[in-house]
This record gives C-alpha cells, sequence and structure tokens, in this order.
C-alpha cells in the first residue's frame, strides 16, 4: 500500500491540488516498504520492518510559503493538509527570494527499481545474519553486522503541469568482525540498488581476514605517508568536499571555492568564485549521473527539476557548481541542481594492483568520525579504523595501529600517486585512491 | 536513519544540522489541539500486550507516542522556514521464545496495533534460531497509572509564530550590526507526548519539552572567513529559556558571558559579531603544550565524547562494534575497582533527573523510574549506563534507566543519560581556577569534535580561543584544537569551579544505532583546568 504506482500517485496527488485556494501549490508524495536485522556478539540483536508514506504540500500566497504534511489519506485528511500548509503561509514574512515552481518537464529514466530487492523477505535476512555469525563462530571471532533493504518512492505535482514519479530499491550491508579478545578488527561494506549483487558471505570473509590480520598492530610514528585509501576510506571525504560545492557561498566569500583578489587585482572585476579553475590533479573528474549504471539516482531533483548528468570537476578544473534557482538568476548563471550521487572516474588498477606497486605506504579501510576543522580550506579529521596496514616493497608486511589524520581533499586530490577501479559505496562510485604525503597527526590505541 | 526523514537546514555552517521530520504537520496555532484520551491509549496499548501474550510473548511493551516539532529558520533579514510537524503511531517490543522482537505501525485502529504485536512475535520466533542465552531483564515493578511532564513555565508551542520570527531577526540584527556579514538563526521546538505500557502493569503518561535556539554566525575578512556559533545551550525547558535572565549569566573577566538556565540570545549574537571581527585579525595559536580552562559550554562535549559514550554499558559490550564502536573501558577495568578515569578530584554522574536537562523524564522507554548514580567517583570508575537486559552482566539488578527511542516507529534501545562533572565544593570562580595558569589557553564553545571508536584519542576545537599569561586572559587566538588521550586527559585535571560557575549544556542531536536514532543529553559541569595538554594548530595552506 505504500508503495503506489505512478498512476495511483498521479490520481492522488490530482485529487490534493483540486482542494488548493494558493496561487501556487507543489505536492510531494514520499513512500518506503523496508526491512532491517541488526546482530552483534554473534547474536541477532533486532530486528523490523517499516512501513510509511507521506505527503508534503507546500502552499504559496505571493512571497509567502507554508509547508503542512500528513500521512493520513483520507479525503478530510487531505484537505486538511493543504490548508494547513495555507495557513502557515499567510503566517509567513514574505520571503523576497522565493521563486515560481516549474512546468511541465521530461525526465531521461533512471533503472532504480530491482525486484530482487522488493523480493527480500526476514529469512533472506536472517541468512545475511548466519553468513557472517556462522564462519565467525568457526573462527572464534565476533560478529556484529547490518543489513537493511528497502523499496521507495517519490512523485512530485504542482498546479503549473509538471509531474514526477521514481521508484527505487536499495540495500545496505556492513559487517565488523573482531577478535575475542577484542586486539583484532575487521570492516566491509555493501551497498547495491540490485541484492542479486549482494554477496554476504564474501563480504564477511573480507572482514574475518582484517580481523585476523589486524591483531598485534604495531605502532608506527604519525607524519606523512603514502597511502592507499579504500574507497570506503575515502568516501567521506570525498562526500564532505562535494556537499561544500555551492555557488552562494562561494560568491558571498565563505567557501573553499570563494575567489580571493590577488594583490594590485580590482576586487569588484574579479570573479567571486573559483569556477573554471583548476583546483586538483588532472586525473581529478568527478560528476553526478542519475543513470549511471550501478548508482543510478531519481532522474529529479526535489523541486521537480530535471537531474542531467553533470560534470562537478573535468580535469582537476571546477567545472560547475550547483546553485538554486534564485541565485542562478541573480548571478545571471544556469540553475544547476545539486545531484544526488558522486561518480568518481578512476582507472582499471584493482586494489591489490596498488598495493603491488606500493614500496612503502599504508593501506586505510575506512575513516571515521570525519569533522570539519576549517572550512576554508576544507582540513578535516578523524581516525582509520578496523584494519590499518603498512605495506613495504609490495606486499602487507603488518597491522598497524590506527591514526588520526588531520587533511583536506583539496591536499588529497592534488597529491594523487594512483586511481584504481570505482566502486559503489554509499551510492557513489570512487576509486581506491594512492595518495602520497597523507598527514596522520597522531596515534590511536583504538582497536 | 533515511534521507527522506530529514529536512536539511541550509546556510553555511550548517551542514551537518539536521532535523527529523517524520510526521505530519499542523499549524502552530492547532498544536495542541486533540490531545490523544489517555484511557483510549490504556485500550489501544492493552490490546497490543494482550495480543503478543496470546501469542505466546513472555514480555511486551507498548508505547504510544505523539511527536510534535517546530522549527523556524531564519537568515539575515528573512525567515527561510517554519515548518510544524506532527507524528503519532505505536511501537510494540516484545520477548518470545528469549528472544527481542519489534513492529510499529501508524494506523491505530484496534486491528492495525494488535497485528503490529503478532508481528513483533513472529519476528522474535524467527530470530531466536540465533540466540545463545536468552534476554534477562532485571525486575521493575508495575507502577499503575502515573504521569509526568517537563517542568516548563511557557510552553514553546504555544508561543506566537510572529514573537519567534521578531527574536530570531533581532538576533540577526544584533550580529550583523556588530560585525558579522552572515548569519543563520533557528528554533527547533520539541514536545514528546508518550505512553508507555508494558506487561509489568505500568501506564505511564509522559509530556515532554526541549527546546533549542541555535545561531551560526560568519565574519568575512581579507584574507578569508571565520564562523562564530552562538552560547547558549539546548534545554529540557520551555520558552521561559530565551527571557535571558540576568541571574543566569556568569561574566568571565576578559573573556565574555556565559549563560546557565536562561538564554539572551540577542546578547550572545552581538557578542559574536564584535568576537568575529577580532577572530579576522587573532593570532594563530603557536602549537605545544597548553594549560587548558574549558568554560562549561565547551567541555560539556568533551565529558559527552570522552565519559558519556564509553561508559555506556551496550558498547562495553559490543553491541555497538559495527557502528558507534566499543569502550576502552572495559569490564575488567570497572572490576578492579581501581582503574584511575581521572585525577582524584573528578567525579561524574549520571542523572536523569536533573531538572532543566535533555535527558530529564519520570520514566524510561522501558518503564523505569528515573535516578541519579556515580560513574566515576573520586577518579575511580565506579560503574556504566545500562538498560534493563543489560545491567545483570554487571552482576546488578536493577536498571539505570537509559533506555530511549526517537519515536513510536523505532525501537527503543540505551542511550547516554544525562552525565555530569561535580563543581568544587568550595565555590570558587572560573577567574580563580584561571589565575594559577601561567601559560594556557581558555576555551569557550563547542566545535570540531572527533573521537575514535573506542574513545582513546580525541580532538576538540571550540568557538572562542583565549590566551592566559600569567593567570590573566590577554587576547583572542585562532587555530586552536586540543588532541589527547581520554584517560590522560581527566587525570590532568588539576582545579574546578563552584557551584556558581555550574553550568548544563547539552547535544540535542546525538546519533547512535542501527539504524540510526537521535536523542537528546545534557552535560553540567563547572570550568575547570586541565593541565599539560597538546594543543595544534588547524589553519592550513592549500
Amino acid at each position: 500500500m505504500t508503495i503506489l504506482s505512478e498512476q495511483k500517485s498521479k490520481t492522488l496527488l490530482a485529487k490534493v491540488l483540486k482542494y488548493s485556494k494558493a496561487d501556487e501549490i507543489e505536492c510531494n508524495l514520499e513512500g518506503k516498504v523496508g526491512g532491517n536485522i541488526r546482530y552483534a556478539r554473534n547474536t541477532v540483536s533486532t530486528a523490523g520492518e517499516e512501513s510509511d508514506l507521506e505527503l508534503i504540500v507546500q502552499s504559496t500566497f505571493g512571497k509567502r510559503m507554508g509547508v503542512a504534511t500528513i500521512n493520513e489519506f483520507d479525503d478530510a485528511s487531505l484537505e486538511k493538509v493543504v490548508r494547513r500548509s495555507e495557513e502557515l503561509a499567510k503566517l509567513a514574512p514574505e520571503n523576497e527570494e522565493l521563486m515560481p515552481l516549474f512546468g511541465k518537464q521530461k525526465y531521461a529514466e533512471s533503472k532504480t527499481f530491482f525486484e530482487s530487492t522488493a523480493n527480500v523477505t526476514p529469512d533472506d535476512r536472517a541468512e545475511a545474519a548466519a553468513s557472517s555469525i556462522t564462519p565467525s563462530k568457526k573462527n572464534k571471532l565476533v560478529a556484529a553486522g547490518f543489513l537493511e533493504e528497502a523499496v521507495t518512492f517519490s512523485a512530485i505535482m504542482n498546479n503549473k503541469g509538471l509531474f514526477a514519479y521514481n521508484k527505487a530499491t536499495d540495500v545496505d550491508f556492513s559487517v565488523t568482525i573482531r577478535t575475542e579478545d577484542g586486539k583484532g578488527s575487521g570492516w566491509a561494506t555493501r551497498n547495491f540498488s540490485d541484492y542479486k549483487l549482494l554477496d554476504t558471505a564474501k563480504a564477511s570473509d573480507i572482514a574475518i581476514t582484517k580481523s585476523k590480520g589486524s591483531v598485534d598492530a604495531k605502532a608506527m610514528e604519525p607524519g606523512k605517508y603514502t597511502v592507499i585509501l579504500e574507497p570506503a576510506a575515502s568516501v567521506g571525504l570525498i562526500r564532505n568536499m562535494m556537499r561544500s560545492f555551492e555557488q552562494r557561498g562561494a560568491d558571498e566569500g565563505r567557501s573553499f571555492l570563494s575567489y580571493k583578489a590577488k594583490d594590485g587585482e580590482d576586487s569588484e572585476k574579479a570573479p567571486k568564485n573559483k569556477l573554471g579553475q583548476k583546483m586538483f590533479d588532472e586525473r581529478v573528474n568527478i560528476y553526478s549521473d542519475p543513470q549511471h549504471p550501478i548508482a543510478p539516482t531519481a532522474p529529479f531533483s526535489g523541486n521537480g527539476y530535471p537531474l542531467a548528468k553533470t560534470e562537478w570537476i573535468k580535469d582537476g578544473v571546477i567545472a560547475n557548481m550547483p546553485n538554486s534557482p534564485y541565485w542562478a538568476k541573480k548571478t545571471g548563471m544556469p540553475y544547476v541542481p545539486r545531484g544526488e550521487n558522486i561518480i568518481m572516474i578512476g582507472g582499471d588498477e584493482s586494489l591489490q594492483d596498488m598495493i603491488k606497486s606500493t614500496r612503502r605506504g599504508v593501506l586505510v579501510t575506512r575513516l571515521w568520525y570525519i569533522r570539519a576543522l576549517d572550512p576554508q580550506t576544507l582540513l578535516y579529521t578523524g581516525l582509520t579504523r578496523d584494519g590499518t596496514f603498512y605495506i613495504e616493497n609490495g606486499k602487507i608486511k603488518y597491522p598497524i595501529k590506527n591514526f588520526r589524520f588531520n587533511e583536506s581533499p583539496i591536499v588529497m586530490l592534488n597529491n594523487i600517486e594512483a586511481l584504481g577501479k570505482p566502486e559503489r559505496i554509499d551510492g557513489h562510485m570512487i576509486p581506491p585512491m594512492k595518495i602520497r604525503d597523507f598527514t596522520f597527526s597522531s596515534l590511536s590505541d583504538a582497536v | 536513519m533515511e534521507r527522506r526523514d530529514f529536512i536539511k537546514i541550509g546556510g553555511a555552517g550548517m551542514g551537518a544540522l539536521m532535523l527529523p521530520l517524520s510526521g505530519i504537520a499542523v499549524s502552530a496555532d492547532q498544536m495542541l489541539d486533540k490531545p490523544m484520551d489517555v484511557a483510549y491509549k490504556k485500550k489501544l496499548a492493552d490490546i497490543a500486550l494482550n495480543a503478543a501474550k496470546a501469542k505466546g510473548a513472555t514480555y511486551a511493551d507498548a508505547r504510544i507516542g505523539r511527536y510534535l516539532n517546530q522549527f523556524v529558520t531564519t537568515r539575515e533579514t528573512r525567515v527561510d522556514n517554519i515548518v510544524n510537524t506532527e507524528s503519532a503511531g505505536i511501537g510494540v517490543r516484545v520477548i518470545a521464545n528469549g528472544t527481542w522482537g519489534f513492529a510499529s505501525t501508524s494506523n491505530m485502529t484496534p486491528d492495525s496495533v494488535a497485528q503490529a504485536a503478532e508481528r513483533a512475535v513472529a519476528v522474535a520466533m524467527a530470530n531466536s534460531k540465533f540466540q545463545t542465552s536468552p534476554v534477562k531483564l532485571a525486575p521493575v515493578k508495575g507502577v499503575g497509572e502515573v504521569s509526568w511532564q517537563t517542568p516548563i513555565k511557557k510552553n514553546a508551542m504555544e508561543v506566537p509564530i510572529k514573537d519567534k520570527v521578531d527574536l530570531l531577526l533581532s538576533v540577526n540584527d544584533a550580529a550583523m550590526s556588530n560585525g558579522a556579514n552572515y548569519i543563520t538563526s533557528i528554533l527547533f521546538l520539541v514536545n514528546e507526548q508518550k505512553y508507555f505500557a508494558s506487561t509489568d502493569g505500568s501506564y505511564i503518561d509522559q509530556d515532554i519539552h526541549r527546546l533549542w535556539a541555535p545561531f551560526f554566525a560568519t565574519g568575512i575578512g581579507k584574507n578569508g572567513f571565520k564562523q562564530r556559533n552562538a552560547l547558549g545551550n539546548p534545554v529540557g525547558m520551555g520558552f521561559e529559556y530565551l527571557d535571558g535572565l540576568e541571574k543566569d549569566k556568569v561574566r568571565i573577566s576578559g573573556a565574555g558571558v556565559g549563560y546557565n538556565n536562561s538564554y539572551d540570545m540577542v546578547e550572545d549574537a552581538a557578542a559574536a559579531g564584535k568576537q568575529l571581527k577580532k577572530k579576522l585579525a587573532a593570532k594563530s595559536v603557536e602549537p605545544g603544550k597548553y594549560d587548558l580552562v574549558l568554560d562549561p559550554a565547551h567541555l560539556m562535549l568533551t565529558i559527552h565524547e570522552s565519559v558519556g559514550h564509553p561508559l555506556e554499558l551496550d558498547r562495553v559490550l559490543g553491541y555497538e562494534a559495527n557502528y558507534a564502536g566499543t569502550s576502552f573501558a572495559t569490564l575488567d577495568k570497572w572490576k578492579s575497582g581501581k582503574f584511575q578515569y581521572g585525577s582524584d578530584i573528578v567525579n561524574l554522574f549520571a542523572d536523569k533527573t536533573q531538572p532543566y536537562s535533555l535527558g530529564n523524564v519520570g520514566y524510561d522507554d522501558e518503564g523505569v523510574k528515573t535516578k541519579q548514580w556515580d560513574l566515576v567517583k573520586d577518579g575511580i570508575l565506579v560503574n556504566y549506563q545500562a538498560t534493563r537486559d543489560q545491567v545483570h552482566m554487571i552482576d546488578q539488578n536493577e536498571s539505570h534507566g537509559c533506555s530511549y527511542s526517537q519515536s513510536w516507529r523505532d525501537v527503543q534501545f540505551q542511550r547516554m543519560s544525562n552525565v555530569s562533572l561535580k563543581p568544587n565544593e568550595k565555590d570558587i570562580s572560573a577567574e580563580d581556577v584561571i589565575k594559577d595558569v601561567e601559560k594556557g589557553i581558555y576555551i569557550a564553545g563547542r566545535g570540531s569534535f572527533s573521537i575514535d571508536q573506542q574513545r582513546y584519542n580525541f580532538q576538540f576545537g571550540g568557538q572562542l580561543f583565549y590566551e592566559i599569561k600569567d593567570g590573566k586572559i590577554v587576547d583572542q587566538i585562532e587555530d586552536v584544537a586540543y588532541q589527547s588521550n581520554t584517560q590522560e586527559f581527566w587525570n590532568k585535571c588539576t582545579q574546578l569551579a563552584g557551584k556558581s560557575d555550574y553550568r548544563v549544556g547539552g547535544s540535542f542531536f546525538d546519533g547512535k544505532g542501527q539504524p540510526s536514532q537521535v536523542s537528546a543529553v545534557s552535560h553540567g559541569c563547572p570550568t575547570t583546568r586541565f593541565n599539560d595538554i597538546n594543543v595544534i594548530n588547524t589553519a592550513r595552506n592549500v
């Protein structure tokens, strides 16, 4: 029931629009059916199923806007939510930056829905847990993990003729396997739209190998090291950087993308931001693409505007910055909505190939507790976790204690030694990266 | 938590702030209409409990929740957003075959409620094949029908939207007319109407209120920009928190004002504007060892990360190993009775009865009456924070009352209690704590914070940094962060201010669990000194 078809969504939203007395009305309908299982200490700790359907109504009178949402769908509730959004709009002060809604749009199709994921059962989830717990027990290890899958849909309709609909599936799996004495810990994660691609046993096996291999880690001096960042390690820094990609903040002087006029340069005539400037190694290419075959997203943004393939960094140069319709109009730029996925181009090398070609370096499984230190340099801090190894002459030599890092993705993406084959991680495509001079600032005793 | 369940708040410095939006919105004026009838809630709860028992559950609890949120977001001279949300439903948790099961529904018809209870039992039965030892609950005596309410003076939900908008726009004006170039200010208001019933015979009706009023100001200079966030605290109070009473202000010579149970947001914004100008011109810190004097609005977060989290028993036992992590404060350390968590002046306690705090409730989400207990006494680790099903693992038979769920939709689990640092028995001032420092830094406000998954190594920034020379605050400095190890840090605690300086701060959106849930928790402490701590410089050329 909570996943409505395109036709049913259209019928329901058309009915909602009929209640409107506002100048403009836009409705979003969002539904989800999902399930999860969580385990720890080699046993299932919690498990559950969730379903919900929500209607969000935005009404506008002139420059005043109000939003109300509801999860009941009888006629009285539908009228009530429209009236409430209108009432809130009347209470709101005028907002000069409010822009008109978009009219009818065309969308390219994204293959975001997979029956295999929609058909996952509680037994499948239990099997996933067993694929970690059984081999962990056999190896005298302790497994903790989480599997969550969901079918979602979203539909948008407004009174300017716009209608959009998309249905999607997603499955997330992660597992941490520790030695009984707590001296070793390994982790693996997988994320797909298609459940058929998920091999929980294989992922668990990687976590087991890393767990056993990380026992009795040696302490290395903090400092600058060549690192091989697995996709799960670099995705946090890349994602944080891409969240900071935004034209308005850059134009206002409060972004790493703000342009600082040079001495003698007329600041009035100088550009406000770094659009078109080279900021990274020329091998850095990052874009968003709703039709990506492995990491697809809905082909429209929350306001119904079509999402198309958009380059953000092209050959190390800032190619586009997301903006709002208001800021685009004010600055005479095209409206560029933020993409839903981050696709970073890599190379053909596997992680193993990258290790083989490394004389001396550190392999990092994942980074943890990443926090910004300085938004103008994008300096972040955080720690390595669940599998950090010293590489010497092309081989993993021994496990090492975890490090705290203080590093900026701007520096990181200028210090590229090699990029490997991208993998899907958290809905994005990120390659393993070999980076020189990555800054580790202190040691951690955490395992 | 799912992305669609959040409204992201825009604006610089706001990237990490998200508010759960999972429910129906109602107009401000109707926020308190139609409270759910207690007799009807009892009837629904009994349907759930009976349905669970009929299917074989040996224990069941039902939580009927109505969660109201309001938030108002402004930027400079305009209002960006006004949103009211309401979410109602029931969550049923059971033990069957010695295993937990949970299911929830927003459809509160008797049939749907009974079906949710039956689903919860089915989930428990399905998962019991992995259960190695059955769930064992610490005993709780049923309390019958009782109620509890946050002691508020002004219900924030009843304050007209115009007053809220006017306040925030005054805040923005105060910051900008004193030096800020940009500012975002927000009001987050939360009202949890929660009804708990269990097969132990408890029927507990609670009305819980929380409020947070942050702002994020930015100043642009010739060579870059700086940010200064609000020094006010999220609290378990009504709108009276924003009265800005003089009696709740603590003035620190050379630094500014700290706020206890009343916040002058406009005054703080004006100070932020002036301080931003100084931040843009301030000298960058010389890295090295310093004595740190930490203001309560800063130290609260250090307590949260380095004491609150590592002393959560579920982390110690490994239940959070795949996400939040485990803990360095292992059971053997606790059992030894000699583990020196901090210096002997360090006394840390948990307390869910602390007035005005975010974690203050009458009963937790499994019907346990809340209380106060010691975690670290005279520097020694003495206890953890635990729920009913865990406390037997530390040889105790009384739950600490630490169970919480963010909504009816999610299963309750162990969450952090308010964890606080006892003030000095001698009522000395913050200046008294500073006066013995030859080379130090005074830090106010919460900044960047990061700690490893076992809570050993941490690094914290702040909002305001002042150089201390020869016992006096000299001037603002910038680019400060300190790195330390939890046990080492707390053992370097050398001085505490007294009860007049004690203030309560908190975290409004503390995340934990899979699927992730947020909770709100407070931490009280006085201005406190830590000697010889490693300070790094966070400025970098890129």
